[in-house]
């Protein structure tokens, strides 16, 4: 099956993350295609690179940057979510000024045009949030 | 609009109040885009989310931008399809009369201007969600 996934809320604060990850693993490892995982609300914040979790807690943006390494995944990241909260690859950043960019890599940023194309091309939409 | 749409069935389904949290305003845009590439598009207001379409909505005490507005758009996107839930709309002491009247229009009837808001009942909304091929729970 062909799978859409969304990811509505951040790392750490809510489990929706955590689950999502563990959801495409068991679909992939079953065989099953995930054609995009679209993080949007304030779910654009899994994909910071700066994040430095105590050493005894898992990573989760490391998480899925391995999981989408190993299964060349497709990590969206809705751009108009991600300016408001301070997410920025290398050409936002410079677009607008900023002095850093904090996009970890395989995420990248896109818009919600892609999130609604891979609803129409997925078998499902599984959404993780509140 | 017609009825009848090549796309996708995409049902929003909104269920938080319009203000405290982002998700209503960040749906609407979903909306739109979902809209604008000619998907068959509905919203379906339940619990809180009934609050979203109330008229005379005041922000400057919360410092949030007011998008109440943007629902008056929706018809113009030919979303015409705007599911209240009136079970929902009673628990919160609501009628219809406390809803902006919302507006699309008809191309097969002579541009005829039809309401956008439907009242149904908890029970239809079970056969609705079924009916739909993508929903968005915001």
């Amino acid at each position: 099956m062909k799978y859409a996934i969304m990811i509505n809320e951040g790392p750490y604060n809510h489990q929706a993350s955590d689950t999502a990850y563990n959801f495409c693993k068991a679909a992939l490892d079953k065989g099953h295609e995930i054609i995009r995982v679209f993080f949007y609300h304030d779910g654009v914040n899994n994909a910071t690179r700066l994040g430095v979790p105590p050493q005894d807690d898992r990573n989760i943006t490391e998480k899925w940057v391995a999981l989408g390494k190993e299964h060349d995944l497709d990590l969206s990241v809705c751009v108009a979510a991600a300016q408001r909260r301070g997410l920025l690859d290398e050409g936002e950043a410079q677009r607008w000024g900023k002095d850093v960019n904090n996009i970890a890599e395989v995420f990248h940023i896109t818009g919600l045009g892609q999130l609604v194309e891979a609803c129409i091309q997925a078998d499902r939409l599984v959404e993780f949030g509140d | 609009m017609s009825e009848e749409n090549d796309g996708k069935k995409f049902m929003f389904v909104n269920r938080r109040a319009p203000y405290g949290t982002i998700y209503a305003q960040e749906s609407l845009e979903v909306v739109l885009i979902a809209a604008a590439l000619e998907q068959d598009v509905s919203l379906l207001f339940i619990d809180d989310g009934v609050f979203q379409l109330t008229k005379g909505q005041n922000t400057e005490g919360v410092g949030m931008k007011n998008f109440s507005p943007a629902y008056a758009a929706l018809g113009d996107y030919d979303v015409s399809k705007l599911y209240v839930e009136k079970e929902s709309l009673e628990e919160r002491g609501l009628t219809l009369d406390d809803l902006q009247h919302l507006t699309w229009e008809d191309e097969d009837d002579d541009w005829a201007e039809k309401d956008s808001i439907r009242l149904i009942s908890r029970d239809e909304v079970k056969k609705l969600i079924e009916e739909q091929d993508v929903l968005l729970s915001f």
